[in-house]
């Protein structure tokens, strides 16, 4: 059974504009184990969704697919009006000047500094950015997240909360306008992923993005979320407010706020 | 049991090759990474040298003074410098140091790159606009290829030092008799085929290194496991290249 619930806000936001990221129909498999299954789905600008679902129902999966790092079976994704899966790499490149991903592992170069992991997509994708540019670029990103004082230190040197966050900045640093979250409270005590939960929306307020948040941890999901989607059995099971979804009386929903 | 073991034997011969062959179309792509490929030399070149030249040095000693009773024997001691120069020339010295880089850089390499594929680096790096392959393995590959005949060709000076000090050990040689044999019996068709195969020495242990590492599995498990089977397959072909290197040579008749 799937359970359908329209919020006002999607009704809004539905007809007054584009979506930024609008999925068909997607399907991808592992050999014989298919872990979304005609899955739906749209983001519209200035929203912040969260995808819950148990783990290995593929969320992670999803948000790979939607930026280009795994190839679907079937269906469509469109990506601010590039269909991702026909897209050329120098396309993908292009496209994910617009698209940051937080990964949930924090993904940052062990063998770099902050400063030259910040560096590094500015120089991938901004070529002719001067070392002054730079400098400027790097110190907003990281007073963004309030770690100028890191710029030096390897990320060994950092706690897990200070990596979460300059691995934010590094995924800021482009300006995207579209974020990619991958669970990114996992790991961290409730007060770290607290800063980290409102240090996500204060970066939608500052930079009007649109964001895709995967995550299981309640407490971030009442912080951030405007939309809720529950991925479960590989499909678009329920959407709707936390409210709405708290609230619901269909039992596999119920499960994930009790 | 035996046909699945045969089956991903050849698996795994398909991919090295798709590897191999994906390596040769981004190498002539645009764009290519001077930084990070200099930046291999100085680590693959320099920071094996130490090692590389205590083993080639001890390698030297070691091999004239075990030769020398059998030529004394024979009556033949004053062919010691000779044979000794060729059979670290020829083979002895590249063999040595290819086995002992791809002890240290195919291990280090397939850690590395293991490393970064179970902590998502590789992702990152591909969702920052580079591409992977031709940052990481790319530079390597071409690093691996262009500095191990340099450490080889360094390997082989040093380790004839080390056998003239070991011809000294228990005969007098002069250094200038020692230096004029081993010029005097070395020519280029000791030298030219032993340099062309550390070139495909190199290439195999960066593309075995890098493939083991871009195919690291299993959390930290995975990474151990890349860095042991780099070492492991990349020093068996070492050791399959200078089988067909001495065939070719064989037939063209250099030896």
């Amino acid at each position: 059974m799937t359970t359908s619930i329209t919020t006002n806000s999607i009704a809004l936001n539905k007809n007054s504009a584009k979506p930024v990221i609008e999925i068909k129909n997607l399907y991808k498999s592992f050999s014989s184990n298919a872990v979304l299954i005609d899955f739906n789905f749209s983001l519209y600008p200035g929203e912040n969704v969260v995808v819950l679902g148990k783990s290995g129902s593929g969320k992670s999966v999803l948000i790979k697919c939607i930026i280009g790092l795994m190839k679907p079976d079937k269906g469509s994704i469109s990506v601010l009006d590039n269909e991702v899966p026909q897209l050329t790499s120098s396309q993908l490149d292009k496209l994910r000047v617009k698209v940051g991903f937080l990964f949930q592992s924090n993904a940052l170069y062990d063998s770099m500094t902050v400063r030259e992991n910040l560096e590094f997509p500015l120089r991938r994708h901004w070529f002719k950015t001067s070392q002054s540019e730079e400098d400027t670029l790097i110190i907003e990103a990281l007073s963004n997240v309030g770690l100028t004082n890191t710029v030096d230190m390897m990320p060994a040197e950092l706690s897990g909360g200070m990596r979460k966050r300059i691995a934010l900045a590094r995924t800021l640093i482009l300006k995207p306008e579209i974020i990619l979250y991958d669970e990114p409270t996992t790991g961290l005590d409730p007060i770290t992923g607290k800063e980290i939960s409102n240090l996500m929306n204060d970066i939608k307020k500052k930079y009007k993005t649109s964001s895709i948040i995967i995550s299981h941890d309640i407490n971030c999901v009442k912080i951030v979320a405007d939309r809720i989607v529950m991925l479960i059995d590989g499909k678009c099971y329920a959407e709707g407010t936390l409210d709405e979804l708290k609230n619901s009386i269909d039992s596999k929903v119920k499960q994930f706020f009790e | 049991m035996q046909s699945n073991a045969l089956y991903a034997f050849f698996d795994e011969i398909g991919d090295i090759t798709r590897f191999t062959g994906k390596f040769f179309i981004e190498l002539f792509k645009s764009r290519f990474e001077l930084k990070e490929f200099l930046r291999q030399c100085f680590y693959i070149g320099n920071k094996s040298f130490g090692l590389v030249a205590i083993t080639a040095f001890i390698m030297g000693l070691v091999i004239t003074i075990q030769s020398r009773p059998t030529l004394v024997e024979f009556g033949a001691e004053a062919w010691l410098p000779k044979m000794v120069s060729v059979s670290l020339i020829r083979e002895i010295a590249p063999v040595i140091t290819a086995l002992i880089c791809a002890g240290k850089i195919g291990s280090g390499i397939g850690a590395e790159l293991g490393s970064m594929k179970v902590t998502e680096q590789i992702d990152a790096m591909d969702v920052s606009g580079t591409n992977p392959y031709k940052y990481l393995v790319v530079t390597r590959v071409m690093a691996t290829t262009l500095m191990i005949p340099v450490l080889v060709t360094l390997a082989d000076a040093i380790s004839l030092y080390g056998a003239y000090l070991g011809a000294n050990i228990r005969g007098i040689v002069s250094w200038d008799l020692f230096w004029s044999q081993v010029f005097d019996t070395i020519v280029y068709s000791d030298l030219f085929p032993s340099i062309l195969k550390t070139y495909f020495f190199g290439f195999i242990i960066g593309i075995i290194g890098c493939y083991k590492g871009f195919n690291s599995k299993k959390g930290t498990e995975g990474v151990g496991q890349s860095a042991n089977s780099a070492v492991v397959i990349s020093s068996l072909l070492v050791f399959v290249i200078d089988l067909l290197a001495v065939q070719i040579t064989d037939v063209l008749n250099l030896n």
